[in-house]
């Protein structure tokens, strides 16, 4: 028999319902990769081993009564910047090193509802702020296909883990693209869902209108899977959507006749690696093949979604985190004098570079005299990249288009330049300021043996087009099966 | 011309309740000019009647009714804090 890591969660589904593997065995058999093989890839920053195990037992019961879900005595991993009752939830942060929250994310209730398997707590960019998962406070994570590049960021342990087998699937979140851009670094399919699609309750946060939680996953038909656990209304999060939730894994159906797949022209520009160009209209040529019928189209205010990004995404970073005062969690500073003090050493020691970076230009955006200039004028534009999709999706079913410039850079090869790493994100930004869905998908590797993902974006709760899109890719492409091993 | 001073980075420092040695002081207003120097390229764009966006998605008046529900206890409320007594988050003295 197969190794239970080396199956996708529909397959394990098969066998755990069969009784012919149990949930205990797999779980089992991933504990044992993740001893054996983390140390290299550095996924996780805290495995639950013994909870695990109780709840693989829990899920053998449940499945036992012939009560399984889709998604019981599944081995997952999670993002650490979502909320675990009980087990540390650090963000990647020395700020929250020992945080253990007191209450589960939404998310994490659904999971155990389904009595999911949780395998541990996965490594990330501190307070999600990254390309690269290089500004995580405790160690960096590796891209399984080549240890000395980076997995991308900030989801850089959850995307590393699926594509090392460390889990059968994972949940990341994505603000700037930190769910797609390293699932299609470490050749893994990732969805950013639509804004208000997944509720962002027991989700740290980062930038309130732009956060959105995520599954990554080893095929399209794994990603709907998850997705459809983790969807649906929550009144704890007033911008989650009180809309059904689809059998999103019915999408899952051959034939792309009467769709019609936009390619805009200013995703194809200079900075664009020619292998990954290459690998995307190999692609585009597939989902053609498939029946899609191909238009070109336009966004015409794509050049300007870096620089909005970054002030909108401070801006609301920087209030978002005057939370971490040294009150009533988190790290205080050893030594100091008076309240101010206290504050002031308190974030000094407990932020690394970049999240103070972030703070300092969200906080210059917002303050007395420069409001308009910043804020006010990035949220414009956000209006005029929203109008840009609009007018797009008349035109077309969903886009398609390259998930980041390059495949995976080197450890340690843009950490002094943020500009280049906030670049690495151009192709991935729109989606979050627009709020619509947007997913990576494998879709062929470079001469260096390096992953290639191809984004499809689809218009606000058009996920189901999405999964149909990218499940005749997968099909077409014949990508799956092929993993690294670190 | 640089766009943000020692004094104005020292300033934004004071407000997000941070503080740099001056080496760091000095790179951060490198990095800043930098970032703002990037961003200046909005100004290419006409937005003098465009709306700004401050959601992603149009949802008007979400209510709740405000009803009494269970709470944390202190006790779990409190577990965190780096220092606590009494039920109470202890700060150093303000008056």
């Amino acid at each position: 028999m197969k190794n239970p890591v080396d199956l996708t969660i529909s397959e394990l589904r098969q066998l755990l319902d069969m009784k012919e593997l149990s949930s205990v065995e797999a779980t089992q058999a991933y504990l044992e990769r993740i001893e054996s093989t983390d140390k290299r890839v550095c996924a996780y920053i805290s495995v639950t081993a013994e909870e695990a195990l109780s709840q693989a037992q829990q899920a053998d019961e449940t499945i036992a009564k012939g009560e399984a879900k889709s998604l019981t005595g599944i081995p997952l991993g999670i993002k650490d910047v979502i909320c675990t009752k009980g087990i540390k939830t650090t963000c990647g942060s020395k700020m929250l090193k020992d945080f253990r929250p007191p209450f589960n994310a939404d998310v994490m209730e659904r999971l155990h509802a389904q009595d999911a398997v949780m395998l541990g707590k996965l490594n990330m960019d501190e307070f999600a702020m990254g390309s690269s998962t290089e500004n995580s406070a405790f160690f960096r994570t590796k891209n399984p296909w080549d240890l000395e590049r980076i997995p991308g960021g900030s989801s850089g342990g959850s995307a590393a883990a699926v594509g090392a087998r460390l889990c059968a699937g994972s949940l990341g979140s994505d603000t700037g693209g930190s769910i797609r851009q390293p699932a299609s670094h470490c050749g893994v399919v990732g969805m950013k869902p639509t804004y208000g699609r997944v509720s962002r309750f027991g989700l740290v946060a980062f930038a309130s209108s732009l956060d959105q939680i995520g599954p990554l996953t080893r095929s399209v038909r794994d990603c709907a899977l998850l997705l459809e656990a983790i969807s649906g209304h929550d009144p704890r999060d007033s911008t989650c959507l009180s809309v059904p939730v689809p059998p999103y894994s019915e999408a899952c159906t051959p034939g792309l006749n009467g769709f019609t797949i936009g390619i805009p022209e200013e995703y194809f520009v200079k900075g664009l690696e020619p292998e990954v160009e290459t690998a995307i209209k190999v692609a585009i040529d597939a989902l053609s093949s498939q029946g899609a019928k191909i238009v070109n189209i336009r966004l015409p205010h794509t050049e300007y979604a870096v620089a909005t990004y970054y002030i909108i995404a401070t801006a609301e970073a920087s209030s978002n985190l005057s939370r971490y005062d040294g009150v009533k969690y988190g790290y205080r500073a050893k030594e100091y004098s008076n309240l101010m003090e206290m504050y002031k050493k308190t974030r000094a020691e407990g932020f690394g570079p970049e999240v103070k970076r972030r703070i300092m230009l969200g906080t210059y955006c917002l303050s007395a005299g420069y409001y308009d200039a910043f804020y006010k004028k990035a949220s414009q534009v956000r209006t005029l990249i929203i109008q840009d999709f609009k007018n797009a999706f008349e035109k077309c079913d969903c886009i398609a288009a390259p998930v980041a410039p390059t495949t995976a850079f080197k450890l340690g090869e843009k950490v002094n330049d943020p500009i280049q790493m906030y670049l690495s994100d151009i192709f991935t930004i729109p989606v979050n300021l627009a709020g619509i869905p947007g997913m990576s998908v494998p879709c062929g590797f470079d001469s260096k043996g390096l992953p290639i993902g191809i984004q499809l974006m689809a218009s606000h709760l058009q996920e189901e087009k999405l999964i149909k899109t990218a499940y005749n890719l997968e099909s077409a492409l014949n990508l799956q099966g092929e993993w690294p091993e670190p | 011309m640089a766009k943000i001073t020692v004094s104005e980075v020292e300033h934004v420092a004071h407000l997000a309740r941070l503080t740099f040695d001056s080496q760091e002081i000095d790179e951060f207003t490198r990095q800043l000019n930098d970032i703002l120097e990037f961003v200046d390229k909005l100004d290419a764009l006409d937005t003098s009647d465009i709306e700004p966006t401050t959601r992603a998605i149009e949802v008007l008046n979400v209510f709740r009714k405000d009803e009494i529900k269970p709470s944390l206890p202190v006790e779990e409320a409190t577990a965190n804090a780096p220092m606590a007594e009494n039920g109470a988050f202890v700060v150093p003295r303000i008056i």
